[in-house]
């Protein structure tokens, strides 16, 4: 199962032109989020001029990843080797990476000029650089001290950018957040000095090689899964995600819960399907627990009086579609055929899942800052004054509920498919209830917004970036849903 | 030669007019009007191009892979070509009509964008080549009319949203289920395939009928079989066009189209009476029909009336269908049609009498035959179709259908049929009595609960032409049944295509 994340040998080496193009991939973001520190940017438009650079290194890499498959580098630095690897889902996070960060650096000059936040706005932007470049070598990273310093890069970053809106609540909130991100790095980290004493290897490949199952392995795997899955808000370590979205920007929301997250669920699945080839118990207890997710975020999301809180608690049970498949993706005696519809169904899910989040984010940040009311309440009448910000929110929903034609249906129809064939029933009727329950709690919202008896009363107008910006999100997570080969192709060249 | 380009252009048709009507503003009246126009006229021209290919044998397919094994597939057959005529014909209707309805309200940008929407995933359930498409454009369905339920905005119309979407979703995630289990036993499986589920009887026979009655049982929600039909008298609260369309033809049938789909094309008709299901099917249906009518006598407002016998009628459709026979099969492909006329023209009153007149309960309605009698005369060859009189489209439904019961040795199927036409005659005739031969606010008695003049005639000429228009197709359907091209004929072909491969 190593050759899906890439952890093979590679074919070809890198051209003199790729080491460029991955260190521009690397260092640009930094670059310009310092330059945006600097110039503090008000209009989209030099926003726009920048990401163009950054999204072309993706597309480059991509080409070069299509003609050569896969790639490696690695290098001695100060007597530690690091070592990355361009893979098929290398390639894929990273270009969703980039493009969700494009969307979030775009949406954000208009937010930041109709809400007026004052001295302090002008560091989004380096925080933001960083923590794409930090998501981007995380995705790259095939040692385990590059991906530590590349998840704490992105730790620090993202407590930053929550602590950033200044207010008393999101203070506290994001100061819960860094103690809990530090103690997960903390027990990730004591997994990591775990496997280098008992085995003396960090490069993921090597240690592939050499773990056997055992006590050390599953001590390990413990360890790094409980810091791992305390980061990337795993039922039921989830407590913090909540209240650190009720008082976060906007644009810092959309790229949490879309992106921050998701890299520390891919790492945990990385090192699982290293640690435990074939342990039948952890990746069923992850199912177990992925299936109170989708109950209990639901019921969450359902009873929320506040659109961030039910946007928010929507992702934990989100993430719970992705714990579910963990036992068809690295459980014993799977068939060749539900295991890769479950792995392309993983990787739909996410992708889908991130695309759509961030547009609901934007949205419902939308819709708070139009009406200046946080609360469903609030939105009586909206379906008359701004129904394009409810049409995105309408067209994200229609993925997170898993209804067709969005890529959340396509990838829920590969994960039923794969579990129908595995016999796992439980499972089959945890997320056909996710479906009911999404509906449940999205419906609410638009309840609220067809109301025509509510009082008028005035609206703050919109940047019209900031609604394009969502709605391309938004269709994009809806056309992956016919045209999933395209990303699922990416996922097959992995192993050649 | 395949014209893959003819199923995909009649669905963007509609795609496209709700994706120009959302980005046009609230205010541009007339533009938006012009659109919707063209847009049903130029569907119905491609709707007829597309009856010309299939009855020259040729059957127009488009489609590509979304992921290893599952496709996307628009197909242009006999019996999908049956259900596209009914409803872009009568989108042309209903969008006449619905302009004239919304004139003056708020939100009709919404209410047209979405409308467009309906239609296109109706188009899109009748051309779907195989189950996947099919669901696809059957959850599209439960989506886009939501908004249309709620348009109101009251508190009456939010709460008939909810209960829509409970039943729809609840249905949409059984059929899903039934889907992904069938593709995981069989891979892919076209509706044109000639070979039915056969091969996996032996081996297969107690998942076969599970799978089968997932499928029934989510599509059965739509198609308001007893006891899953709580939705629609509620869904009533929709404004008239909505009931008019969607609740008498759309979504209703996209359910009763959906079990034809399962049963001929999917598993043959042979393999469903061997599993024992048609008759299952059957006793299932003949309860929906006679409960159906019990309860639309007990209503006393028209809309709901209407409502319960809409529960009752389309059941005769999954009667026909479950009755093993050439004969059956005919009466419930020709109801499919005929019904969707004759009930659109019912409602179409209904709105007009509501509109006009205020009348909303059938005690209110006397002597409106005087006031209105266009449009009474409409509601009454409506009316009398469904009872099932000659020489109205209904009677030929009846006729096919109790001939198909006698062939397939199920005589009580025929009891079953008087039955309810009696029943028909009880809740269809008083009120026809009432236009007609009470005294009313027209005579002199009293007065209309909120009367309005609308127009030059009897009421405005958008609401009285489409009425007026399919009462008389209603009539012509059922006189010049033996022309080629008529429901009947077409109703023919498909069913010796099923019979005779």
């Amino acid at each position: 199962m190593t050759w899906r994340f890439g952890l093979t040998e590679a074919t070809f080496e890198p051209l003199w032109l790729t080491h460029w193009v991955l260190a521009a991939t690397l260092a640009l973001p930094i670059l310009f989020g310092l330059l945006g520190a600097l110039f503090s940017p008000r209009r989209t438009l030099p926003v726009a001029l920048v990401c163009v650079p950054i999204l072309l290194t993706g597309v480059l890499l991509l080409m070069e990843y299509q003609q050569a498959g896969l790639l490696r580098w690695q290098w001695q630095v100060a007597g530690v080797t690091v070592s990355l690897r361009l893979g098929g889902v290398s390639i894929l996070m990273l270009l969703v990476t980039q493009w969700v960060g494009a969307a979030a650096a775009l949406y954000t000059p208009g937010h930041l000029r109709l809400t007026n936040p004052g001295k302090q706005a002008r560091w989004l932007w380096p925080l933001m650089g960083v923590l794409i470049s930090a998501l981007s070598l995380i995705w790259l990273a095939a040692d385990l001290l590059t991906l530590y310093a590349a998840l704490e890069l992105m730790g620090l970053a993202a407590v930053g950018m929550l602590l950033l809106s200044g207010k008393p609540a999101a203070l506290q909130a994001g100061m819960r957040y860094l103690l809990l991100a530090l103690v997960g790095s903390l027990a990730y980290l004591l997994g990591v000095a775990l496997i280098l004493g008992y085995w003396g290897q960090l490069n993921l490949q090597a240690l592939a090689e050499v773990v056997e199952p055992g006590p050390v392995a599953w001590i390990a795997a413990a360890l790094i899964g409980a810091g791992l899955a305390l980061k990337a808000a795993l039922f039921p370590l989830h407590g913090w995600l909540t209240p650190v979205h009720e008082s976060a920007w906007t644009p810092v929301s959309a790229l949490h819960a879309a992106l921050v997250v998701k890299a520390s669920l891919f790492i945990l699945l990385m090192l699982w399907n290293i640690l435990l080839p074939s342990s039948l118990f952890a990746p069923r207890f992850v199912a177990w627990l992925g299936m109170l997710a989708i109950v209990w975020g639901g019921l969450v999301a359902w009873r929320s009086d506040s659109l961030k809180t039910l946007v928010a608690s929507s992702t934990v049970a989100q993430l719970g579609y992705l714990m579910v498949a963990f036992p068809l993706i690295i459980g014993p005696d799977i068939p060749p055929l539900p295991k890769a519809l479950a792995w392309e169904g993983f990787w739909l899910q996410l992708i889908g899942h991130a695309l759509a989040k961030a547009a609901m984010f934007m949205a419902a940040g939308n819709l708070i800052l139009a009406t200046g009311e946080s609360s469903l309440k609030g939105l009586a009448g909206t379906s008359r004054r701004l129904p394009l910000s409810l049409l995105i929110f309408g067209l994200a929903s229609v993925t997170l509920m898993g209804l067709p034609p969005s890529s959340g249906f396509t990838a829920k129809w590969l994960l039923l498919q794969a579990m129908v064939m595995t016999q796992q029933w439980v499972a089959v009727v945890a997320l056909l209830m996710g479906t009911l329950l999404t509906a449940a709690y999205v419906f609410r919202v638009f309840r609220y917004s067809f109301d025509e008896t509510a009082p008028r009363h005035h609206y703050q107008p919109l940047a019209p970036s900031m609604d394009l910006v969502a709605l391309a999100l938004a269709l994009a997570a809806f056309a992956l849903g016919l045209l999933a080969h395209l990303p699922l192709a990416l996922l097959q060249g992995g192993g050649v | 030669m395949n014209a893959a380009w003819l199923p995909l252009a009649t669905l963007a048709t509609s795609i496209l007019a709700a994706v120009v009507i959302f980005l046009l503003p609230e205010e541009s009246r007339r533009l938006r009007t012009g659109i919707n126009l063209a847009a049903a006229v130029s569907k119905i021209i491609l709707v007829a191009l597309m009856v010309g290919r299939v009855s020259q044998g040729y059957q127009d397919t488009f489609s590509f892979q979304i992921v290893g094994g599952i496709d996307f597939v628009l197909r242009a057959d006999a019996l999908g070509v049956m259900f596209a005529g009914l409803s872009s014909l009568l989108w042309l209707c209903t969008t006449i009509y619905a302009i004239g309805y919304l004139e003056g309200a708020a939100n009709r940008k919404r209410f047209f964008g979405f409308f467009s929407l309906c239609v296109a995933s109706t188009l899109g359930i009748a051309l779907a080549g195989n189950l996947f498409t099919f669901l696809i454009f059957y959850e599209m369905l439960t989506l886009s009319t939501y908004p249309l339920v709620v348009h109101a905005g009251t508190a009456k119309a939010l709460a008939a949203g909810r209960v829509y979407l409970r039943y729809t979703l609840t249905g949409g995630v059984v059929l899903l289920l039934g889907t992904v289990m069938l593709y995981s036993l069989t891979g892919d499986h076209s509706f044109a395939s000639e070979r039915g589920l056969a091969p996996y009887l032996n081996d297969h026979r107690g998942l076969l009928t599970l799978i089968f009655v997932l499928l029934v049982g989510g599509l059965a929600v739509k198609a308001a079989m007893v006891p899953l039909h709580g939705w629609l008298p509620r869904a009533m609260v929709a404004p008239a066009p909505v009931s008019a369309l969607l609740h008498a033809v759309a979504v209703v049938k996209a359910g009763a189209f959906g079990i034809m789909r399962i049963i001929y094309d999917l598993y043959g008709i042979e393999l469903s009476v061997e599993l024992g299901v048609t008759t299952a099917l059957a006793i299932a249906a003949s309860i929906t029909i006679i409960y159906g009518s019990l309860r639309a006598i007990a209503q006393h407002e028209l809309k709901p009336r209407l409502a319960f016998s809409t529960i009752s009628q389309v059941s005769y459709v999954v009667l026909g269908v479950s009755l093993f026979g050439p004969f059956g099969t005919i009466g419930a492909l020709v109801h499919l049609l005929h019904q969707g006329l004759m009930k659109v023209t019912l409602f179409f009153c209904a709105g007009n009498y509501a509109e006009e007149l205020g009348i909303h309960r059938i005690d209110e309605m006397d002597g409106a035959g005087k006031r209105m009698p266009l449009t009474s005369i409409a509601f009454t060859v409506g009316a009398l179709g469904m009872i099932g009189l000659p020489p109205v489209a209904g009677f030929i439904t009846k006729w096919y259908l109790g001939i198909g019961a006698i062939q397939a040795d199920m005589y009580w199927v025929v009891v079953v049929l008087v039955a309810s036409s009696t029943l028909n005659a009880l809740y269809f005739l008083p009120i026809v009595h009432r236009l007609w031969f009470r005294q009313g606010p027209a005579h002199g008695f009293g007065e209309w609960p909120k009367e309005q003049r609308l127009g030059r005639l009897e009421t405005h000429g958008w609401l009285l032409w489409p009425a007026v228009f399919t009462a008389m197709v209603s009539i012509g359907a059922g006189l010049l049944a033996g022309l080629p091209f008529s429901p009947l004929d077409w109703a023919t072909r498909v069913a010796i295509g099923e019979y005779l491969p």
